[in-house]
């Protein structure tokens, strides 16, 4: 049996679907940020398989800054994590409303 | 053939990955299971013999990126957070929600089965996947893009330095 691009678009369908129900289900804000992360790498599976597909380096390109980017959210996230940490003693999202009054 | 035997097992310990990370209790089991689904993710780039960006994908990801939350995590000292007994409106809120992104993502994916492009050769394939290919493009025509993320990665860690030791009252 071939497996053809579809197969890949289906699993980076997937990985995107368990990345958003971690999102909204999960009160703990680093496995909110672990996340984020997922879905991140399943929007890189994609590009990378369009790239190979087309024969373009393009989205090979992309999925590099893609990286990049992510780098740096997870740096300055976990950042924010430590701060309202050492000011609110939790990470539990539904106990930070620093935004609500 | 080994190209579809490899692929079901990566495809299927990533989805096990990924739901390790979305059910278990301890962030640092969260973590690990996150790893799995990296590495796992990588080993889908070698069969797309995208090789370069498999490589840079353990180094990056499950080496730097993984290394910092794990070392965040110990460094809170979290106690798992209590379970929630009861079934709450915003968990079926967000299963409702999580379904419909999924739904939106089957409807396009079977909408283009016919048109999505056949897939190249593999020799061919093989041959835009490699660094020297993609370091030619990235030092020249995508420079400006590669110094201005420079810049993004600095500003972030002067940034994450900053945001760590002030304290909020």
């Amino acid at each position: 049996m071939e497996i053809t691009i579809n197969w890949y678009l289906t699993l980076g369908a997937v990985l995107f679907v368990i990345g958003v129900l971690g999102v909204l289900l999960r009160r703990n804000a680093i496995v909110i940020l672990m996340s984020v992360e997922l879905m991140l790498n399943a929007v890189n599976l994609t590009l990378v398989t369009f790239s190979q597909a087309m024969g373009d380096t393009a989205g090979q390109i992309l999925v590099f800054f893609v990286m990049s980017v992510a780098a740096a959210e997870a740096a300055v996230g976990l950042a924010i994590v430590i701060a309202i940490f050492r000011s609110r003693l939790t990470i539990d999202v539904t106990n930070i409303n620093l935004f609500r009054y | 053939m080994i190209g579809p035997i490899l692929f079901f097992l990566f495809a299927v310990t990533a989805i096990a990955g990924a739901l390790g990370m979305l059910v278990s209790r301890n962030p640092v089991s969260s973590a690990l299971w996150l790893i799995l689904n990296l590495f796992c993710v990588a080993g889908l780039y070698l069969t797309l013999s995208a090789r370069f960006i498999a490589v840079i994908q353990v180094l990056v990801y499950a080496g730097a990126i993984m290394v910092l939350f794990v070392f965040v995590i110990m460094l809170l000292n979290l106690a798992d957070l209590p379970s929630l007994k009861t079934i709450g409106w915003r968990r079926v809120v967000a299963s409702a929600l999580g379904l419909g992104v999924f739904a939106q993502l089957a409807f396009v994916t079977s909408m283009a089965l016919d048109v999505v492009p056949q897939p190249i050769s593999v020799e061919s394939a093989a041959q835009s996947g490699t660094a020297g290919v993609l370091a030619k493009v990235l030092f020249t025509r995508y420079a400006f893009p590669l110094e201005v993320i420079g810049i993004l990665l600095l500003v972030a860690t002067i940034g994450a330095v900053l945001l760590a030791q002030r304290r909020f009252k």
